[in-house]
């Protein structure tokens, strides 16, 4: 007389599922009725009309989106490569001793952008640019680049620091044995290495840098548009359909970018 | 709920019927028991003894409540149980890793049961204080779970399960993470706690000294299935297939073939060395080939004059304090295990010497091929 | 004996001047663009206010600081209790402590469910919470508001179902903006509340069952304490972005609904007092720091405990 179910599910708890399927369900929703109403041909989604993707096509040659969405790129790849290397430098020099003094200072210093409410960061740097750009009279796109290598630097540091902490430290003991020297051991052997490591961290510092909105907002002069901002500037007016075409396009990088970054964890995991 | 009486005739405490359990689908499809039955009696030490991978935890778990069989049924004090969940079962369990809850003090952890079942906080208080004192652990009572040792962690655990007077107490392996002299002492302590108790207790191990210590009676599994059940002296020196008698104890396995019977005994011609033996009575057909388990013990070296059963060359000599260990090889090339004391050896045996074996006809076990 | 102390103490202070090199492009980078700035804030909101913004430099005053509390009434110049400016912050401190106990109420079950699911299968369904998380800020409030506005989907679907004949009016209500805050932190709560219950050991939940406790007990008794150390984790994360938001409020609150972030911007935009902006900014980092020591506080005492 044997019951239906293998085993007693030890973990199953009353309404847990359904509360999850409801949360993830309402997650998406949002996300997914500005998605459909990009590809609806009627602009923003009262009716549903036809699909098109006319709206893409609007919004790629919209001049003022693309040269939003330009300087967007432009800055986040110059600041997440400034980013990763001083980044790559500082977890080098942080992980894998023993503590040595200011090493918590180092750390401190490290992850306060990820403590500090960016609002608070933002006026910040508002009143300190303000005061350089009247000294200087330069308003050009070092203070953007500035402030935004200076949040990316925590993001692109952990994963390296990450990476770094699960490596074998008797493979650089092995590399000295055999007479390489510190320079060479870092670059035939803990570079190869490292790179996942500095990969991520270069992604992740990209897109952080891409998504941000308050400190870019403040810190910026007439003019320098970043995609985020320009969109934050176009809710006075109402949401055109081409802005949310440009907003799905977004969004849709960013989903690559996590996928991407997902698969490639898969593919080392199953690796190893 | 109450660990109410049975509702049907006085009977066995556990009763299991045609218990299997496959686990996967398909091509993966693995069967961890088969067709599995026993009978545990009430106020029995019963032991399941099994290699990894025999069944015996599946069985364990089929009976707590944690999986639920593919066929057969369970019956608790004649109560079919085998629908219910664990927490309606009457039985508690000694985990292996003892699953303490790390968030609770050693009384939270006894307690913990008394108050799912919703006793009063005066009588959880005085049950928890009589458990502390059976398992000689009054003043760790407010401790927290990981400042105790391994051996009070494993007390605690036992405890636990038999605070809210289970009808039946499982134990899986609980003693395989102690040291030796800790496991020892833990054996003596579990039968004692038993026998007090009343309390039927099924205990699961791989080891069978332990197994043959402490048990009233002990089922030996192996694939699923269950080989043999009876007392360990049965068991021990009546072991009914060649896996029981290799698995209990050590045995040499000796090819024969059977040559006559009557109801006394039964006429076996060694295939190594031509000599005819009588062994005991058994069902086993003339001209049929069968195997001779003979205990180490119950082997011998022979001086006397025809005394030998077959020769063997020597190849090595190994004291361990309680006695000798001669390993020889005989003429077929098989090898030999002897176990006797230093004082019955007239001059001790060295590596190449040639020796008479005999062993006690008595005691070697007829066993089907 | 000492030479070799003496080489062992060289190395060591060469290492160490090693490590500094490494590390000084980052923290020069940070002290420049992150630190240094917060100090100067400090300074300011010591300082008298200008009168086109900026402030009157070297001229110190309390000013910015009393404003958190009180303003001068413009006509009889006497001090009154600043209502308006303790109705924002108010309503900061409720809403994100509301939206720390929604995110927390259905963060926890989804964090469950993911964690009890099989290996294969929990990282896809992370995968699924972190795809959000990772999308802009911006278009994820948006897309709120797309739900929630006259015309969104909710108004037109309660419309076309016949339950209502009039739009709903959600937006630009406080409601609107706890929307937009549970719906934005979410995943910020699930995760850590994930990583505490993966780690989990199901024996635990076993050995309840096994003494007689029934599935809400196993989860009040055993789960729950266990996954004390995520809820924490999750809590702060939630509640530290949410108490000094700005897009939110600002995208779904309408100018009427602000919060402390939004009070913060208007002082360094049309109303030009930064000194009272910088005291804001100050307060708002003090908040924030102090909840953080106390959750820093809290994981070393638990992890102490529990390691005895």
């Amino acid at each position: 007389m044997a019951s239906g179910r293998a085993s007693f599910s030890v973990t199953k708890q009353p309404l847990f599922a359904f509360v999850a399927a409801i949360c993830i369900f309402a997650l998406y929703l949002p996300i997914a009725t500005y998605v459909a109403f990009a590809f609806n041909s009627s602009g923003t989604g009262s009716q549903w009309e036809s699909f098109t993707i006319k709206w893409f096509v609007k919004a790629w040659q919209n001049s003022e989106i693309q040269q939003a969405a330009l300087l967007s790129a432009e800055i986040a790849a110059v600041a997440a490569t400034l980013a990763t290397a001083m980044a790559t430098l500082a977890a080098i020099a942080t992980t894998r001793t023993s503590p040595y003094r200011g090493q918590t200072f180092t750390y401190a210093i490290i992850n306060q952008p990820l403590i500090v409410p960016e609002i608070v960061t933002a006026v910040a740097l508002l009143i300190f640019f303000a005061r350089i750009k009247v000294w200087t009279d330069y308003t050009g796109l070092a203070y953007l680049i500035a402030a935004h290598t200076a949040f990316c630097i925590p993001f692109a540091y952990l994963p390296i620091r990450a990476r770094l902490e699960g490596m074998d430290l008797t493979l650089e003991t092995a590399a000295a044995d055999l007479y390489a020297n510190g320079w060479r051991t870092f670059r035939y052997v803990t570079l190869p290495l490292l790179w996942p490591g500095i990969i991520a961290g270069y992604m992740l510092a990209f897109v952080i840098s891409l998504d941000d909105v308050v400190i870019t907002e403040f810190v910026k002069s007439s003019g320098q548009d970043t995609l985020p901002t320009f969109m934050l500037g176009q809710i006075r007016r109402s949401i055109t359909p081409e802005l949310n075409a440009a907003a799905t396009g977004f969004f849709a990088l960013s989903v690559f970018a996590v996928t991407v970054f997902y698969v490639i964890n898969r593919k080392r995991s199953q690796q190893q | 709920m109450t660990l109410a009486t049975p509702d049907e005739k006085p009977c066995d405490a556990v009763n299991v019927h045609s218990l299997s359990k496959t686990f996967g689908s398909g091509d993966a499809l693995v069967s961890a028991l088969n067709d599995v039955s026993v009978s545990i009696k009430h106020n029995e030490f019963f032991t399941l003894l099994g290699p990894s991978g025999c069944g015996k935890t599946t069985l364990l778990r089929l009976i707590a409540g944690f999986d639920y069989a593919s066929a057969g049924s369970i019956f608790l004090h004649g109560k079919d149980v085998a629908h219910l969940p664990p927490f309606r079962r009457p039985i508690n369990t000694v985990f292996q890793n003892y699953a303490l809850f790390p968030h609770m003090t050693v009384a939270q952890n006894i307690g913990f049961g008394l108050r799912m079942l919703g006793w009063t906080k005066a009588d959880i208080d005085q049950r928890v204080g009589e458990m502390l004192r059976l398992v000689r652990m009054e003043n760790l009572r407010a401790r927290s779970t990981n400042q105790i040792s391994g051996g009070q962690q494993q007390r605690v655990a036992l405890a636990r399960a038999l605070a809210p007077r289970p009808k039946v107490l499982l134990l899986d392996e609980p003693l395989s993470a102690l040291d030796y002299k800790l496991r020892k002492d833990m054996q003596v302590e579990l039968k004692r706690m038993q026998a007090e108790t009343g309390i039927t207790f099924i205990f699961v191990t791989h080891d069978q000294e332990e197994a043959l210590t402490m048990s009233d009676r002990i089922a030996v599994m192996n694939g699923g299935r269950i080989l043999q059940v009876g007392s360990p002296r049965e068991i021990y020196s009546a072991p009914a297939s060649r896996f029981v008698a290799g698995f209990i104890g050590e045995s040499n396995f000796l090819p024969c073939e059977v040559t006559g019977r009557n109801h006394k005994e039964t006429q076996v011609r060694l295939a190594d060395s031509s000599k005819t033996i009588l062994a005991h009575a058994s069902e086993i057909e003339t001209g049929t080939k069968a195997t001779l388990a003979i205990r180490p013990e119950d082997a011998f070296v022979a001086y006397k004059q025809g005394e030998g059963v077959f020769s063997a060359l020597v190849e090595d000599v190994v004291f361990f304090g309680a006695g000798v260990h001669l390993r020889v090889k005989l003429g077929s090339g098989a090898r030999f295990l002897i176990q006797t004391q230093d004082s019955s050896l007239r001059c001790p045996p060295q590596p190449a010497d040639v020796i008479q074996v005999s062993f006690k006809t008595e005691s070697a076990r007829l066993l089907v091929n | 004996m000492a030479p070799d102390l003496s080489v062992a103490r060289l190395r060591q202070k060469r290492e160490l001047r090693v490590r500094w090199l490494l590390t000084a492009p980052a923290l020069a980078t940070i002290i420049i663009a992150s630190v240094g700035p917060l100090l100067i804030v400090l300074l300011f909101s010591f300082m008298m206010k200008g009168e086109f913004g900026d402030v009157k430099y070297w001229q110190f005053s309390f000013d910015g600081w009393i404003s958190l509390f009180f303003e001068r009434d413009p006509i009889d110049d006497r001090f009154g209790f600043a209502a308006a400016n303790f109705q924002i912050i108010w309503r900061s401190v409720k809403l994100s402590m509301l939206t720390t106990v929604i995110t927390l109420s259905l963060g926890f079950p989804t964090a469950y469910v993911i964690a009890t699911r099989t290996e294969k299968s929990r990282e896809l369904w992370l995968l699924l919470i972190t795809i959000p998380f990772w999308t802009n800020l911006l278009i994820r409030t948006f897309a709120v508001q797309e739900v929630i506005r006259n015309e969104g989907l909710i108004n037109r679907t309660l419309r076309s179902l016949g339950v209502i004949d009039q739009p709903l009016q959600m937006l630009f209500t406080d409601g609107a903006v706890l929307a937009g805050l549970a719906y934005v932190y979410f995943p910020l709560m699930v995760l850590p509340i994930y990583a505490s219950l993966e780690r989990l050991d199901r024996r635990l939940l076993e050995a309840g069952y096994d003494l007689y406790a029934k599935r809400v007990q196993v989860l009040w008794y055993i789960v729950l304490p266990l996954a004390k150390p995520g809820i924490i984790a999750g809590s702060i994360l939630v509640f530290i972005p949410s108490i000094g938001a700005y897009v939110t409020p600002r995208v779904l609150g309408g100018g009427k609904n602000m919060m402390l972030g939004n009070l913060i911007e208007q002082q360094f935009g049309q109303a030009r007092d930064w000194p009272f902006g910088s005291a804001l900014s100050i307060a708002l980092l003090i908040v924030v720091t102090f909840s953080m020591l106390v959750y820093v506080r809290y994981a070393s005492q638990s992890s102490r405990g529990s390691n005895g």
